[in-house]
């Protein structure tokens, strides 16, 4: 049924036409509407699941690890300083291969205090382990949760999803959002049911000391399973679209990047006002595409290789920051297109940082920047809109 | 993968499960050999108060209702905390090798 | 497309009111949006809300600044925030207000082809009994207004969305929004 609803309602609904059977999370600002929203569905007897309210996220990872491997759907919602507080117990989930899905509401990380959006929180949990899926609107964030559950169960990725969604900007927004009828859900997702779990009639340890000579041979295989989880999202996102009748894009969505002059690489909120600057600019004569990164881990370096054969120029639009060397996107770019033939021109733009406003105007200024660019002619990266910082 | 071969020798990472798991609980491993003191009870002494058997770290002391306690020497490492909680002195630890 | 801004103070609905509205339209088969000043929310400080109401998707999302609608939910906020600020040339704005759109023209100096519209909400909402006297809850008189005011939305389909979206006093607070819509004064 189509609602009118804000991203963390989607998020919430999410979970329910899933039928998550454990939630457990701490509110936190602009997170706290999804847990409302659970704990209501929960308490109305809508949803069936166990609620745990717990202390910090920290616990609230550390409940859903375990409830995971008691075989039960897990969910969970947090952002910023709570995502970071759970930072330890992210590397344990995707270690103990739980396939935990849960929300990030991208905020920006103190100090300076801030609740706006940024990317910083999530790109810091970049090595944990967990794939990583960014959206642009409402309707993506009820379905990535969808197929991130039916991914992550999946016998040979058995790992955890983390969804983003931008603070405020989708999850305070409301938009129509069309919520699948739990049937059709039942029929694209399959029960949960691992071969090993925490049973008292069947009782096993996990998560056991390991030796030197066997450490790496674990390690390995979540990578292995990272490396499948590349091939896993198109195939799951094809499976989505014969089921529910849409698609986000895939990896990498491509909007009017073939042979366009210049493209900028965006993830977020962000690339759907960039959508309509590209009609804007497209009818005024200049070829200009933009490609949205949507899932981040694992990393699609084939999207990013085929991006490079379709454009000279790519701006390369970092929502985050690593202090000391570019965005977090700028490397890994930059990293996939190491070596190709016809390298593209490359800059970075850090972008809306706490919740900066991206309007279509200032994106405009950054695609005309990003077409005027000459081989090697340009500085590496530039922080769009700080006041007294390159003409902003 | 079965319980059994949960047991086995893995000679790749692909023999491995996902996550570490094991399927014997910690009573088969035996660390009764790590000790070199071991407590000996005067039962003369002893007056079943628990206490030992409560402060154990490695669940090495039994008692059933009206018995004395009993060592679990295959897991006993012998560190001597029954001796130093036991508030009759009934539990004496001595070297493994110089009991008769 | 039609951007609207609401102004008014934490508690007294503003956000709702962004939501009813789009809601409204939503049912009218409008592609729509509606969001807060992302701000920390305080019960009396002024806030903002914003509603974006189209024909075709709304891709959008960076905040409104130059609004074709401009709905002010509290008459003591005309003198703590700039209402017209960004309000696009042949623009309205509504105010909860018992002024007359002429009164309120002077008294803001506004000296444009911007229209005024005023409706008594205030009076409305305590009629209706909605909310306390001292603390109104004024939102579905002020929708009610700005769909006669406006046009943008036909009054039947605010009325629908009012009652979904209302939690108390769902029948109140449709007479409310009638009795507005049949009371606003435009300029």
């Amino acid at each position: 049924m189509k609602m009118v609803m804000t991203g963390n309602y989607a998020s919430a609904y999410g979970a329910k036409v899933c039928r998550a059977e454990v939630i457990s999370a701490y509110p936190i600002t602009p997170q706290t509407s999804v847990v409302e929203k659970i704990a209501s569905l929960v308490s109305s007897g809508e949803m069936k699941a166990q609620f745990v309210n717990v202390e910090s996220e920290h616990s609230a990872m550390a409940a859903l690890i375990s409830a995971s491997m008691t075989g039960a759907r897990t969910y969970t919602a947090t952002s910023s300083h709570g995502l970071l507080l759970m930072h330890e117990l992210l590397i344990w989930a995707a270690g103990a291969r739980t396939p935990i899905v849960m929300s990030n509401i991208c905020r920006a990380n103190g100090p300076p205090w801030s609740v706006w959006a940024d990317h910083h929180d999530a790109m810091a949990q970049r090595d944990t382990g967990w794939m990583q899926v960014f959206c642009e609107g409402n309707q993506e964030v009820l379905d990535s949760i969808i197929m991130s559950y039916k991914l992550a169960e999946r016998p040979d990725i058995r790992l955890p999803s983390m969804i983003n969604e931008d603070a405020f900007i989708l999850s305070h927004t409301v938009e129509p959002v069309d919520v699948p009828d739990m049937e059709l859900v039942d029929e694209f997702l399959p029960s949960y049911n691992p071969r090993f779990k925490l049973d008292v009639d069947e009782p096993y340890g996990f998560g056991s000391l390991v030796m030197p000579d066997m450490y790496m041979e674990f390690r390995y295989k979540i990578n292995e399973a990272m490396e499948a989880a590349r091939q896993g999202w198109r195939d799951v996102e094809k499976d989505f679209e014969k089921t529910f009748g849409r698609n986000h894009g895939g990896l990498v969505e491509f909007y009017n990047c073939e042979d366009a002059d210049a493209v900028l690489l965006i993830m977020g909120s962000v690339a759907s006002t960039a959508k309509d600057v590209v009609d804007k600019l497209c009818s005024e004569g200049k070829k200009v595409g933009m490609a949205r990164l949507r899932v981040y881990r694992p990393f699609p370096v084939e999207e990013i290789r085929k991006l490079a054969g379709m454009t000279n120029i790519i701006g390369i639009c970092d929502h985050s920051y690593t202090f000391g060397h570019w965005g977090p996107m700028a490397q890994e770019v930059r990293g996939a297109l190491y070596g190709i033939a016809d390298q593209p021109v490359m800059k970075n733009y850090i972008i809306g940082l706490g919740g900066k406003d991206m309007t279509p105007e200032i994106l405009e200024k950054i695609f005309l920047k990003t077409l005027a660019l000459k081989d090697g002619a340009d500085q590496e990266i530039e922080w769009i809109g700080v006041k007294g910082l390159g003409g902003w | 993968m079965t319980k059994e071969e949960l047991k086995g020798v893995y000679k790749t990472y692909q023999d491995l499960p996902l996550t570490p798991i094991t399927s014997v609980n910690s009573s088969s491993n035996r660390t009764g050999f790590w000790k070199t003191n071991k407590p000996v009870l005067d039962e003369s002494k002893c007056i079943k108060c628990n206490i030992c058997w409560k402060f154990c770290p490695d669940v090495a002391i039994s008692m059933n209702d009206d018995e004395f306690p009993k060592f679990d020497l295959g897991h006993c490492k012998g560190c001597g905390i029954c001796a130093h909680e036991c508030p009759k002195d009934a539990i004496t630890m001595v070297m493994e090798g110089d009991v008769a | 497309m039609i951007e609207i801004r609401f102004h008014g103070r934490g508690g007294q609905g503003a956000v709702v009111a962004s939501t009813i509205l789009a809601e409204a339209s939503f049912l009218e088969g409008k592609e729509v949006s509606a969001f807060p000043f992302f701000g920390v929310e305080r019960r009396g400080a002024p806030v903002t809300a914003y509603t974006r109401i189209a024909d075709t998707k709304i891709r959008n999302k960076s905040g409104i600044y130059a609004p074709d609608y401009v709905i002010v939910m509290d008459p003591s906020l005309l003198d703590a925030v700039n209402i017209a600020e960004g309000l696009k040339p042949g623009g309205l704005i509504l105010v909860n207000t018992k002024k007359s759109p002429i009164q309120l023209r002077k008294d803001l100096g506004l000296e444009d082809d911007r229209k005024l519209a005023t409706v008594p909400a205030t009076d409305i909402a305590i009629k209706h009994r909605l909310g306390s006297s001292a603390a109104p809850i004024v939102n579905s008189s002020v929708l009610g207004a700005f769909a006669k005011a406006s046009g943008v939305v036909g009054i039947e389909s605010l009325i629908q969305s009012v009652k979904k979206n209302v939690p108390i006093k769902i029948e109140e607070n449709a007479a409310a929004a009638r009795e507005a819509y049949d009371s606003v004064v435009i300029h």
